[in-house]
């Protein structure tokens, strides 16, 4: 469900074999990744969507939550997709307008995808290098609270506790926050092991610089590259952990809705003929999903020059 | 008839930046028992010399012309007739110990899987047979630790394994690229007396590839020089140290250290080595050459032969410093 | 070694007891659940309840007859639901049919991607490594929830060849779309994990060596790669188990197979946490297990990392 570790910790060790060249990093890494045409065309497909989610609606006719109840009962030929009646992507079976819960659910999906992955990833590059960087019994400690916290199946406790404490935006946040940082925290604090032992690193110690600050002005500049690689990776697979949850009916609440939302109501209605209800909702999803792996790949790959 | 005689070879690289020419036009020969030194620094085709006669290119090199061993192209030949002649007839043993052998196997397999393939002897047989090998590169209580996994031995006894691992099936060439480069100075000493004992031992023909002129003398009969993938100069090991004929090779002399002359410092060639995807069109050294002539950097020099010498230099033999 | 697992199984019976306490502390605090009186529960669920917890018991002593109620006997407790139901009886139901098809797509997608994998290695840049690289990152964008109704689409509705859900004991024909719709994205990240885990392991100077011992391509890549190759693959089991047992309540949902992921859902929506809780732990439970499994494994395939 996440973005695979070692695939992701070469970038670490680019970016040092970088810094011995003396080359700049993020320039050869910007034109090698506007070298690669699937990442530059996914990042053009990831602002059209933003642009999607964010001015969609003034082109929409209905409001997301408007019943259209001339609709209703007849959904089969007069709710298809079509300019004339305004819906452009035809109506859902409570005959609300597709096109308006479309733009919606497209704009919830990224912002729980890139709010989630922040989330995530701050939480865990601050915790990795905290542990990496003090190292011992508190490193320790620490990552075996990690371990321990990852053998737990979260999905389970997560509905778990979005049954008992209601269902909400927050809730789901909380949920996918308390999983997605562990993963994040054992890359940090690998790098963080090798980044600590640097002289600049050594002089700061030795000037009596306070940890913390050493942390975030040392340590945590040195990590950029891994993190903004993970986190584009993270992204994507949040959204498909929301759209599970939502799927099962259990993520975001009407008259809100998501992708997940979206694809398991077409995909109860199909077998009635009303394609256009899942296809949409589909085509949007896979779409966004792709932009961000590529967009990802693209990245490390820009990062990480290894021949894979 | 040469035991392997290589003609004319160029190992060229294809890479995202252009290719890269390792190796242009290289030809070298060496017979029966016979010890050659390749000498060069790093990135000067030595290494790719060898991979290229033994097939183990990356898969972005080829290699063009010919390279015969005892009478057969082995760059005409396929995976399959390669195998054949790999490790039976010629043996490679590489620069780095620490990686060269495979982790995640006993020793005793990996030793043992070669006489069982190339000699079709038993497990067993094979494993009696490796410990004797073991014991003749004098690993100490071979017996016990050839089941061990290389990680449980130090970078001197894994060197000692490949080289024992190479000479299982007695192959009439030895192929050491770099045999001593990761390992410590006295280490050192140990594996290149090991390698003089086995040629005497078994009569094996040792191509020594190495950058380090202190391990040559005494120990190879003749030296050949490469820089930029071609031929400096090549000679009788004696004669090259006491009578070098290239700019090159003078100064690599000068740069080793001499415990039996005072010299406040060291000297040292300056300029860094070519960029193999962009030589220069003439001689390859004329950029750091001392003694470069005019025409040096326009014309690449030919090969002189004379009956036991070859070099490549535009400045006459006697000038040369 | 033994010593080995008895350091693992340090570590994993402290995390299934925080996690049965975790669950615990999770229902108490639940608003307008069984522990607080906001809700009317059937009399004879909650007298059911009653007798099981000893709700006029103090907090402490009643997560710990909770506790060791699981622990010493596997005793879920009585269902909030059903009146004449525990949640052990739940699991006898929904588990083997979960297990059945579970262990089927774990198969699938280990087998398959694994030999997609290596193959699409050994011939880098052929049709083959194209076809590979491209189902698995297709396969990305497929996960079980958008996998179940595409296959439902095609196989039931438009082919008519396979039925559109039900368990039948677990026939091939009943077992055969999800087994796909599970399988799927683990297939194809397996088939991504094990590529470049060939690739990067065919560099290395150990194959060089194996190949300059005149070995045949075929045992270089079985007896010197293979290892090697499958250690990253062992470490993405772990995560992959998870996630398969999670898809499973998709599964069971959406083709109502009659998993224990059906009996989750259920509970979820009725706040049936006993029966929540019971299935977490036992998920749980085999999570962890599992781990165990790959970290042996690991270590019996790596002789460098030391017992």
């Amino acid at each position: 469900m996440f973005p695979n570790r070692a695939a992701v910790e070469g970038v670490g060790d680019a970016m040092e074999l970088a810094e011995v060249k003396g080359r700049s990093l993020w320039a050869d890494a910007r034109t090698r990744f506007f070298r690669n045409r699937a990442a530059v065309v996914s990042l053009i497909m990831l602002l059209l969507l933003a642009g999607f989610t964010l001015f969609g609606g003034v082109f929409a006719e209905y409001e997301n939550d408007f019943v259209d109840f001339s609709l209703i009962g007849s959904n089969a030929y007069k709710g298809v997709p079509s300019v004339e009646t305004g819906h452009y992507f035809g109506t859902d079976s409570n005959g609300r307008d597709l096109f308006a819960r479309t733009v919606q659910g497209t704009g919830i999906s990224l912002m729980v995808g890139v709010v989630g992955s922040l989330v995530a990833v701050i939480v865990g590059t601050l915790y990795g290098a905290t542990a990496g960087y003090y190292g011992g019994r508190v490193d320790g400690l620490m990552m075996r609270t990690v371990d321990v916290l990852m053998s737990i199946p979260f999905m389970f406790v997560l509905i778990l506790m979005l049954v008992i404490f209601g269902r909400s935006i927050f809730m789901l946040f909380l949920g996918i926050g308390l999983i997605s940082w562990l993963d994040m925290a054992r890359i940090a604090r690998g790098q963080t092991l090798t980044i600590k032992n640097k002289e600049f690193v050594e002089v700061a110690v030795a000037t009596g610089v306070h940890p913390v600050k050493i942390i975030l002005r040392h340590i945590v500049p040195n990590l950029l590259g891994i993190v903004i690689v993970y986190a584009t990776l993270l992204v994507p697979n949040m959204i498909i952990f929301e759209s599970f949850i939502s799927f099962l009916g259990l993520g975001v609440q009407e008259p809100a809705t998501s992708l997940g939302a979206l694809i398991n109501e077409g995909s109860r209605t199909m077998q009635f003929g009303y394609y256009w209800q899942i296809s949409y909702p589909l085509f949007f999803f896979v779409v966004t999903i792709f932009a961000f792996f590529f967009v990802g790949d693209g990245l490390r790959d820009a990062l990480d020059p290894k021949d894979r | 008839m040469s035991l392997l005689e290589i003609e004319d070879l160029r190992v060229t690289f294809t890479t995202a930046d252009g290719d890269v020419n390792a190796v242009n036009g290289l030809s070298l020969n060496i017979d029966k028992g016979e010890t050659l030194a390749i000498v060069g620094e790093s990135g000067s085709g030595k290494s790719q010399t060898a991979f290229a006669a033994m097939g183990l290119l990356a898969k972005n090199g080829r290699a063009t012309g010919q390279a015969w061993f005892d009478g057969q192209d082995l760059l005409a030949m396929n995976t399959h007739q390669l195998n054949k002649i790999r490790s039976k007839d010629m043996a490679m043993i590489f620069q780095d110990p620490m990686t060269s052998l495979n982790p995640y196997l006993r020793v005793s397999d990996q030793m043992a899987e070669v006489l069982m393939l190339h000699q079709g002897l038993s497990k067993s047989a094979a494993v009696t047979e490796a410990v004797r090998m073991l014991d003749a590169v004098r690993i100490p209580d071979a017996r016990a630790r050839i089941t061990m996994f290389p990680h449980e031995f130090s970078g001197g006894m894994r060197q000692r394994i490949m080289i024992a691992m190479s000479l299982l099936c007695q192959p009439r060439l030895l192929i050491a690229d770099e045999p001593t480069t990761a390992l410590d100075v006295t280490v050192q000493a140990q594996i290149m007396q090991l390698l003089g004992d086995i040629r005497q031992e078994f009569g094996t023909a040792i191509i020594l590839i190495t950058h380090d002129l202190g391990i040559v003398a005494g120990f190879c009969d003749r030296t050949l020089v490469m820089y930029g993938g071609q031929i400096m100069e090549e000679g009788p090991t004696n004669d090259i140290f006491s009578d070098p004929s290239h700019p090159y090779t003078s100064g690599l002399l000068q740069a080793v250290p001499r415990l039996d002359k005072e010299t406040a410092e060291l000297a040292t060639i300056a300029g860094e080595p070519p960029d193999m995807s962009r030589l220069p069109a003439g001689c390859p050294f004329s950029p750091r050459c001392a003694q470069v002539l005019d025409n040096c950097t326009a014309e690449r020099p030919s090969l002189e032969v004379t009956p036991d010498r070859r070099r490549a230099c535009h400045l006459p033999v006697q000038e040369v410093a | 070694m033994l010593s080995f697992v008895a350091r693992r199984l340090a570590v994993a019976i402290p995390t299934l007891l925080i996690l049965v306490v975790l669950s615990f502390i999770l229902m108490y605090s639940a608003p307008g659940g069984p522990f607080n009186s906001e809700r009317p529960l059937p009399p004879e669920v909650l007298a059911n309840i009653r007798a099981k917890y000893g709700l006029d018991q103090p907090f402490w002593k009643q997560i710990i007859n909770y506790v060791v109620g699981v622990v010493t006997q596997f005793d879920f407790g009585p269902s909030f639901q059903y009146k004449d139901r525990t949640v052990n009886d739940v699991i006898a139901q929904g588990f083997p049919v979960t297990l059945t098809y579970g262990f089927w797509s774990f198969v699938v997608a280990v087998t398959t991607g694994v030999s997609l994998g290596v193959a699409a290695a050994i011939k880098q840049n052929s049709w083959l490594d194209y076809l590979a690289v491209g189902i698995s990152i297709g396969a990305q964008v497929l996960p079980n929830f958008v996998m179940a109704p595409i296959l439902l689409l095609v196989f039931t509705l438009w082919l008519g060849w396979l039925p559109g859900g039900g368990w039948e004991g677990g026939q091939w024909n009943y077992l055969i779309m999800p087994v796909i719709a599970l399988s799927t994205s683990y297939m194809a990240s397996i088939a991504r994990i094990t590529r470049s885990s060939m690739l990067e392991v065919l560099n290395t100077n150990f194959i060089r060596t194996a190949q300059a011992k005149g070995l045949p391509m075929r045992r270089v890549i079985w007896r010197h790669a293979m290892k090697p190759t499958i250690l990253p693959v062992l470490s993405y089991l772990g995560p992959a188990f998870v996630g398969m047992i999670t898809g499973s309540v998709i599964i069971d949902v959406f083709f109502s197979t009659g998993g224990i992921g059906q009996f989750f859902v259920n509970s979820a929506f009725n706040r049936d946490y006993s029966v929540i809780m019971g299935i977490t732990i036992l998920v749980g439970t085999l999570t962890i297990l599992f781990n165990l499994v790959v970290d042996i494994l690991y270590a019996w395939i790596d002789p460098k990392i030391r017992y």
